[in-house]
């Protein structure tokens, strides 16, 4: 069967299919095929299709709107110890022999690497279904209409909003010629709305392989509040603070951990996990896992390089239990490999991208009866590491600033500059709420509960 | 190509759009890297295809595809009118755009060695090489090394009847040296951090920077700097690399001249800008011996943002944002420029690649020199810290209040630069930071920084950016703040 040269199109002009997964399996068999016919020893192919569309608002009306659709062809070979990557969005057996014939040259003129492991054969891996057909749908007017729905709302309430309804869907395949032979497809909805009343704004997102878990209006609703809430804030002194956070600005700033649980990053001494690891590094309420299975996470069950994704705990009620491996660093650590491997060839090894942070009880509200004194974070902006060992980290806080006082919200704040290191702050968590999936713009989705942490550091602050 | 582009512009004229235009882009992209004694990354990358933006029902749309048949581009286009009348449902106004001529032209930037037709092998030499000198530094216990190098053609084609093929080669390359000790994780990096220099240009920027002959060097700085003096917190004279420098033009000039920005079009991701409408022509942004044009043009030099046309078709330009400190021009684009009394488009709209919808990015925003060697600058010192090669930075999202941090710095005392100091940072608010500037270095010191990785939009884009700068001199700077307190 030859593959299809493009996928569906509905007579809209929209494109609203991916292709059969057989047909990218067939690609793979090209591949394979091609680069046996020239005597390659070892070939991994994997392909990958996205359909994707963003619909962007601004002063309540779209000013952007975008919609892509590709397929991408990234071919390894392995010879002699050697190995390269080669990627095209060509699709075609010429253009499969070029990029073999590229693999091949780039490989030949390195050293040869005595660690480096034959491919994988075949896996078994536990299924995960992250499609939802309603989501892949979604048509250019459905957005805009719902886009209209919240920048109406703005205009009623004398407001300006800004914001992205993005939906899409993405197919994998992973096949190798040892046998491997491994595939995924999901669907993915965002919507993120700021609201913002005179010189103040607030913020709301949600992001879900099922465009039906989230409504934008009320996402809107919620910004368009806070936004009112966060006029004429007040200018506070930096310093030390009890902090509510919730969980957009947990994510934001803890999920900078995520690398420096990677084997390899531990065995370079740049984790901030080197000789730490079997520690008691946090406080005892906090336990991480990774789990791509967890019913709010999102991704494949397999790695780079095929390898099937397992669940590990990575803090175990404050002490760093365990790390992720790749084939690679699990060989050198005498470990198993967990699937966290990037595709190889690379210098980094693996990660956990699959976070999940164990929750507590406390709701946010509850959080802010039960404070004296402190501030509640919408989210944080512009997060950058300061210093990589004791993890401080630096941003602002952004999109509503609050001051509690003696259990209620009294005051908007104006925003401040943090230095702050996260192995301190997870161990001065005093409360947790319960975990959710939370979304943000400094790192990836994770399953992460609100907390309420004291002696925030704030050093400086801005002028709104 | 141009069949494509025709094909496209065709039915999207046919479909009721009213004004468009394509680009098809073959991007080409090899990296390569090391770590401590071993290749790391060794890979290719090509991608090519076709993008339209069309103008509907008085709303924009924009559709991508790497389907490269008759049928595939039309049904391209056909999307693209189609999410235009969606956006129409929507729409706050209608699109205006300036005038603009039409323009049938070929440009090749400039590139002396093609880094795709040198040897690989050499390549490869030079890396694992520089990577050994490194970890043959006592302490040093993590190297790295990399090349990175980029051919992007692109076909630009529009409804008013401009055709433009446009061909820019980028090489890349950076060393770093990590040591992990008693006091925790140190680094140094050269030509420069996160990837090192970047041009337009060839193989010929990875001979000028000699990295082998800076690896002993930045083996041992990284090393040292576990033994060097903490920065002192205190408020005082800051003389910063021209590198670093590159980066605070990026962040605090760069980002909020941008009129997509401070139009509120990037309220809700990159934010917005101070610099509203009323500040252009009447707002002191700096002290009078600062300068900053946006520049695009090969004459300013071969920088990430130096190109013939911008990704609408508009003639490269150069444009006066802060002359003899005083704010006067923004980064704008066709559909901006009368927001702001233009009646032509300032030529800054770029695209990452064919499935990317161009928008206002930096070109090459660079401070002018200025009379002082920095010897001299020095010598006129009596107490200061000098601060080099970025280690982390953050701005608000309007742009004021900033923070960095570099790998090193040296206290200058009585004119003379003295001991090395770990940790170093400063912070302030833009303008006030500016204002402060008392001296600039001359032309010999004069680099165009390369910023490869400047991320923007939704879906976000990564655009490379150029930054002229010399060393130069800021008083009554806070420093210290990030490691305070802690």
């Amino acid at each position: 069967m030859s593959p299809r040269q493009k996928p569906s199109i509905s007579k809209r002009g929209e494109v609203v299919a991916l292709r059969p997964e057989r047909e990218l399996q067939q690609i793979g068999k090209s591949v394979l095929r091609v680069a046996k016919l020239r005597g390659v020893p070892e070939t991994e192919v994997h392909i990958e299709e996205n359909i994707y569309a963003l619909t962007r608002f601004a002063n309540n009306g779209i000013h952007q709107h975008v919609a892509e659709q590709g397929l991408v062809i990234s071919i390894r070979t392995v010879a002699q110890g050697r190995s390269a990557r080669v990627t095209t969005n060509k699709n075609d057996e010429d253009a499969f022999g070029a990029a073999i014939d590229d693999c091949l040259s780039l490989a030949s003129h390195q050293p040869a690497d005595s660690k480096l492991l034959p491919l994988l054969g075949r896996q078994r891996y536990r299924p995960v279904r992250r499609f939802d057909e309603r989501t892949a749908s979604l048509a250019a007017e459905e957005r805009a209409r719902a886009v209209k729905s919240a920048c109406q709302l703005a205009e009623k309430r004398g407001q300006v909003a800004a914001g992205i309804f993005a939906s899409g869907q993405n197919q994998s395949v992973l096949v190798n010629s040892r046998g491997l032979a491994s595939a995924y497809r999901h669907t993915s909805a965002t919507f993120s709305v700021t609201m913002q009343q005179g010189s103040a704004a607030s913020w709301a997102k949600a992001n879900s392989p099922n465009v039906g878990t989230f409504h934008p209006l009320e996402l809107a609703r919620i910004a368009s509040e806070k936004a009112a809430r966060a006029e004429n804030p007040i200018e506070l002194e930096p310093g030390r603070y009890t902090v509510i956070l919730e969980p957009s600005a947990v994510l934001d700033l803890a999920g900078f951990l995520f690398y420096d649980f990677a084997a390899t990053a531990v065995a370079d001494k740049r984790s901030c996990f080197a000789g730490r690891v079997g520690k008691a590094i946090f406080g005892k309420n906090i336990t991480i896992v990774d789990d791509v299975y967890h019913p709010q996470q999102c991704g494949a069950p397999f790695d780079g390089e095929g390898v099937p994704r397992q669940r590990v705990v990575l803090v175990d009620r404050g002490v760093v239990t365990s790390l992720v491996y790749s084939r690679r660093s699990a060989k050198e650590a005498r470990r198993r490999p967990t699937g966290h491997g990037f595709p190889l060839p690379n210098e980094y090894g693996e990660a956990p991208f699959n976070l999940v942070f164990v929750g507590g009880q406390t709701p946010v509200e509850e959080m802010v009866r039960r404070t004296e004194r402190g501030l509640l974070v919408t989210r944080f902006w512009y997060i950058r590491e300061v210093d990589p060992y004791e993890k401080v980290m630096t941003g602002m806080t952004r999109d509503g600033l609050f001051l509690v006082e003696k259990g209620k919200i009294v005051a908007a704040v104006r925003n401040f500059r943090f230095n702050q290191s996260v192995l301190e702050m997870l161990r001065n968590v005093e409360c947790l709420g319960p975990a959710e999936r939370a979304t943000g713009e400094e790192a990836f989705e994770m399953v992460v509960p609100p907390m309420k942490i004291r002696d925030f550091h704030f050093s400086e602050v801005t002028k709104f | 190509m141009w069949d494509y582009c025709g094909r496209s512009l065709d039915v999207a004229r046919l479909r009721g759009a009213t004004y468009s235009d394509v680009r098809v882009m073959h991007l080409r992209q090899r990296d390569l890297t090391t770590k401590s004694g071993r290749v790391g990354t060794l890979g290719q990358s090509e991608s090519i295809g076709l993008g339209i933006r069309v103008v509907a029902n008085g709303a924009w749309g924009f559709a991508s595809t790497d389907q490269l048949t008759p049928a595939g581009v039309a049904g391209c286009a056909a999307q693209a009118v189609a999410v235009a009348r969606s956006s129409a449902l929507a729409k706050k106004e209608s699109v205006q755009l300036a005038a603009e001529g039409t323009y049938v032209d070929s440009w090749q930037g400039p590139c002396r060695k093609d880094p795709f037709e040198m040897p690989l092998e050499a390549q490869v030499d030079l890396l694992l090489r520089a990577d050994g000198e490194m970890r043959k530094v006592k302490g040093v216990t993590l190297s790295e090394t990399d090349l990175q190098f980029r051919k992007i053609d692109t076909w630009f084609a529009s409804s008013a009847g401009s055709k433009i093929h446009q061909r820019r080669v980028i090489s890349g390359c950076g060393i770093v040296a990590t040591s992990f000790g008693k006091d925790g994780i140190q680094k140094r990096s050269y030509p420069n951090s996160f990837g090192g220099q970047h041009i337009l240009g060839g193989y010929e920027l990875i001979e000028a920077m000699e990295l082998l002959r800076h690896a002993p060097r930045v083996g041992e700085e990284a090393v040292r700097l576990h033994s060097a003096g903490q920065c002192p917190e205190k408020t005082g004279t800051l003389i910063l690399g021209g590198s670093q420098l590159g980066l605070q033009i990026h962040e605090s000039v760069g980002h909020p001249i941008e009129l997509d920005r401070v139009l509120g079009q990037e309220a809700n991701f990159a934010g917005t800008s101070f610099l509203t409408l009323d500040k252009l022509h009447n707002l002191r942004y700096a002290s009078a011996i600062v300068n900053v044009v946006a520049d695009a043009r090969a004459e300013h030099g071969p920088g990430l943002g130096t190109f013939a046309y911008d990704d609408e078709g508009v003639p490269a330009q150069r444009i006066e944002v802060i002359r003899d400190g005083e704010f006067h021009g923004y980064l704008s684009s066709r559909e901006t420029a009368h927001k702001i009394g233009l009646t032509r488009s300032g030529g800054t709209m770029r695209t990452e690649g064919w499935n990317r919808l161009p928008m206002i990015r930096m070109t090459n925003i660079s401070l002018l020199p200025g009379t002082w060697t920095l010897d001299d600058l020095i010598a006129d010192t009596d107490d200061g810290i000098l601060m080099d090669t970025n280690r982390s930075w953050s701005i608000d999202d309007r742009r004021y209040q900033f923070q960095f941090s570099t790998e090193i710095g040296w206290e200058i005392k009585g004119g003379k630069k003295g001991r090395m100091l770990k940790n170093p940072s400063y912070s302030g608010i833009t303008t006030e930071f500016w204002n402060s500037c008392d001296a600039i270095s001359n032309a010999d010191e004069w680099v165009l920084w390369g910023t490869p990785n400047c991320g923007k939009g939704q879906p976000m884009q990564v655009m490379g950016t150029g930054h002229g700068a010399s060393p130069a001199r800021f008083r009554q700077v806070k420093i210290g703040t990030a490691f305070s307190n802690q």
